[in-house]
């Protein structure tokens, strides 16, 4: 389905992503899991074609997508990313969840229908009319995933999508993503939670320091890492708490 | 002090009474001022978007020359435009000095720098996040663009007024491109400079207290667009 080949990416002078491979089959759940700083949201967003990559190739569906305008475009529209901060734009719900339908240019009467399904799936029946602004952060990112869902994507792409949401809105959410993923739909997700890469993905990728250490089923990951440094990721994690979050390096000296 | 009073109440009778020539002065100024506004919007607003959108060698300096033209002085525009439109200029054979179309000709050419200045900060006023939104939702190049310009229309709104605004109370262009003809190119800015000059102080303050009342509408709106009322 989605597939980075040596993809490498330079930011600020140093190198992000050196030479990063993996790849996510169709209806597969690919979690990417490692530290704050690991290059799991610069890969997310080449993944998303919305950042070239400084070498290497992404092939979607076994093409080339790396470059042309046209590629990238027609291969975008096949998939959707949620992002960690929800940004939505300034107007209404409606007007928000619509909004990928819209530039496809699906009809109007097709769209309401489509709208009101997407935000019965998130939780939100009804609040097609409220401004996007006045939303709540977890509010916000249902509104987030309704729009990306309801184009109907094959890969759908989250960036630490449940990070800062309250337990609730994250089981929400956690549940609509197994419900995708069991309807077939491939998903890529990076995440700091290793509960959540455990419980949803079928095949775990750490990242570290630019580079895919280890890339495995999560049983394999989380039961035998393989490796000194995963298992002491892994395992050091899991010791600090129940819920198995890394703590964010950068928030808490 | 008394003859400030009586002047003051004599303008407002004026107003209300809807004298002629008040009427006549203020509707000409709207007129010239809404008519350069639109043709400045639809050269400011695309110019703005091409620099914003695109990246260039000289960007930057771009921007620092357009936003040293917001302060230019209107006699300065005056001059410039009046060159260019007399007999001997490269545009005087379209017969433009002193007349109304004249005078929107000078008008726009002031304006349009400092909207274009102000629709760049609009754009870039909008978070990189929207770009990402759109373009990760399917929006091609142009639909993105788009979609960032609706995301910063109300400062893109503001800075229609604001071009509006300046166009209704420039001095300088009015009287040297119009000539201030009376009942042809006469506006609010030079009937009140010429009657002041002539001891009408009535007539001058009457067209002050519309020109300062439209200056006030504008500013409001300005501050409605952008979400607040009376910041």
């Amino acid at each position: 389905m989605i597939e980075a080949m040596g993809v490498r990416a330079v930011r600020g002078g140093g190198e992000v992503l050196k030479g990063v491979s993996l790849k996510a089959e169709k209806g597969e759940a690919l979690a990417i899991i490692g530290p704050t700083g690991s290059g799991k949201t610069t890969l997310l967003r080449i993944l998303n074609l919305l950042d070239p990559p400084g070498g290497g190739r992404v092939l979607f569906d076994g093409v080339d997508v790396s470059a042309g305008d046209r590629a990238r475009l027609l291969a975008r529209r096949r998939m959707a990313m949620v992002f960690q901060k929800p940004s939505l734009f300034n107007a209404t719900v409606e007007k928000n969840v619509s909004y990928g339908l819209r530039v496809r240019g699906v009809s109007a009467s097709a769209i309401d229908g489509l709208v009101g399904a997407a935000l019965r799936e998130v939780g939100l029946s009804g609040w097609e009319k409220r401004g996007a602004f006045g939303l709540s952060g977890g509010e916000a990112q249902r509104v987030a995933l309704a729009r990306a869902l309801v184009t109907d994507p094959e890969l759908l792409l989250l960036d630490e999508a449940t990070a800062n949401l309250d337990p609730r809105t994250t089981e929400a959410i956690e549940a609509l993503i197994r419900r995708v993923r069991d309807d077939g739909m491939t998903v890529v997700m990076a995440t700091h939670d290793l509960g959540q890469a455990r419980e949803l993905a079928d095949r775990v990728a750490v990242l570290m320091e630019g580079e895919v250490v280890v890339l495995g089923t999560a049983e394999e990951i989380f039961d035998s890492p393989g490796s000194e440094e995963v298992g002491r990721f892994v395992g050091g994690r899991r010791r600090q708490g129940r819920s198995l979050m890394i703590p964010d390096r950068t928030s808490h000296p | 002090m008394d003859e400030i009073g009586a002047g003051f109440v004599r303008a407002v009778e004026l107003i209300v009474s809807l004298d002629p020539a008040v009427v006549d002065i203020t509707v000409r100024s709207l007129i010239i001022a809404l008519t350069s506004t639109a043709i400045a919007t639809t050269i400011a607003v695309p110019i703005g978007g091409l620099i914003h959108f695109h990246n260039f060698w000289g960007k930057r300096a771009v921007i620092n020359v357009i936003q040293t033209l917001y302060s230019l002085p209107t006699v300065t525009v005056g001059l410039l435009v009046f060159l260019l439109l007399s007999r001997s200029g490269p545009f005087g054979g379209l017969g433009l000095l002193f007349t109304p179309a004249g005078m929107v000709v000078g008008q726009t050419v002031l304006i349009v720098p400092i909207m274009t200045g102000l629709t760049i900060a609009a754009l870039s006023g909008v978070a990189d996040q929207v770009r990402d939104s759109a373009v990760s939702l399917g929006a091609s190049k142009y639909q993105a663009i788009f979609t960032i310009m609706g995301e910063a229309r109300a400062a893109m709104m503001a800075a229609v007024l604001l071009g509006f605004g300046r166009a209704l109370s420039e001095v300088g262009v009015a009287m040297m491109i119009g000539g201030n003809i009376r009942g042809y190119t006469r506006v609010l800015t030079t009937a009140i400079a010429l009657e002041t000059s002539r001891g009408d102080i009535e007539f001058s303050m009457a067209l002050g207290i519309i020109l300062v009342s439209i200056s006030l509408i504008v500013n409001l709106l300005v501050n409605r667009v952008q979400g607040r009322w009376w910041a």
